[in-house]
């Protein structure tokens, strides 16, 4: 390919993308390595941008909380890596759609087929348990459980559903033989 | 005893502990999300843990936290264990969680800790203008 095609293509990738983005409800979106100091711009932008759309302060923070967790678990559990040492900076997908209604997280990340069993078994629990059963399980975590190695306390999921009351919507596609692509929504209503 | 004394940033929070006789102050302020949860809060708890050798007659610690992702949240529970041993052993311990009043879910939290941990609470609300 010559470099003018290129070129050509990226203008035209540029411009799908914004048609793409203006006819949905997506606001933000990004693919890459997500590190602490990303977690820490997009948690902030979305802070302003929220705050200046008049959302309560109650919303704004559990905005602000599900979008930490929801980032942090793609910097810690996210099988694919640029520095093959880090054990925090993860690549993924993160994505925040916005309606009239809600606000939707949504992550994507690749992880190993042989930890999906116990992420299912994981999140399956959470999103059968009602609020004094996730009380309990987030108590029962919080004490016992161990930070591992990442600094991940196990709460995450937990926390996301308690914050927001609504269960995490989830998926695996299959990439190959030894992993998936793992995609989760966490919704925040407006109106709550 | 040493003073520990940090000043807060965008994610981490402000900590000051001082046990100074004349004039204590224990607190834990703003936000925290750090990057190493850790290493951010080692520092605290071993002062605790040289504090509680020789704590003064009252002991308050506040919290006045306005986020705390769930690492953290670990943390602050490994620091409250720290007053609950001096409690148990005898010493006047009190927890200050302060929250801004129109945050349920920080008052919960604070109401979560103090079902967890046996140690003397108090909730304080707080207005932001």
């Amino acid at each position: 390919m010559t470099e003018n095609q290129n070129i050509n293509e990226n203008l035209h990738f540029a411009f799908d993308f914004f048609n793409i983005m203006k006819n949905s409800d997506v606001t933000f979106a990004y693919e890459g390595e997500i590190t602490h100091e990303i977690t820490k711009a997009f948690s902030s932008l979305a802070e302003s941008h929220i705050a200046l759309s008049n959302e309560s302060n109650s919303l704004q923070k559990r905005v602000f909380h599900v979008m930490v967790e929801s980032l942090q678990n793609i910097s810690k559990h996210s099988s694919e890596r640029i520095n093959p040492d880090s054990i925090t900076n993860g690549q993924g997908i993160f994505l925040v759609t916005k309606n009239d209604k809600e606000y939707n997280i949504t992550t994507g990340n690749v992880v190993f087929n042989e930890n999906i069993p116990a992420l299912k078994e994981h999140i399956e629990k959470i999103n059968s348990g009602n609020k004094k059963i996730l009380k309990d399980l987030y108590k029962e975590k919080i004490k016992f459980g161990k930070l591992s190695q990442k600094g991940g306390a196990g709460l995450g999921f937990i926390d996301m559903v308690r914050k927001t009351g609504e269960q995490l919507i989830y998926t695996f596609l299959d990439l190959n033989d030894k992993k998936s692509y793992f995609i989760l929504t966490s919704t925040i209503f407006r109106t709550k | 005893m040493r003073v520990i004394k940090i000043e807060g940033t965008d994610d981490t929070p402000q900590v000051t502990f001082d046990a100074n006789p004349e004039n204590p102050f224990m607190e834990i302020s703003g936000r925290s999300l750090p990057e190493d949860v850790v290493a951010f809060y080692d520092p605290i708890l071993e002062w605790l843990d040289e504090y509680s050798e020789n704590p003064l007659e009252k002991t308050v610690l506040n919290i006045k936290l306005e986020y705390f992702n769930t690492a953290s949240s670990k943390l602050l529970l490994d620091i409250l264990l720290k007053l609950e041993d001096m409690h148990e052993a005898g010493n006047d311990v009190l927890v200050r969680w302060h929250f801004p009043d129109d945050d349920e879910d920080m008052e919960e939290a604070g109401e979560e800790y103090e079902d967890i941990v046996e140690v003397p609470f108090e909730q304080v609300s707080y207005s932001i203008d």
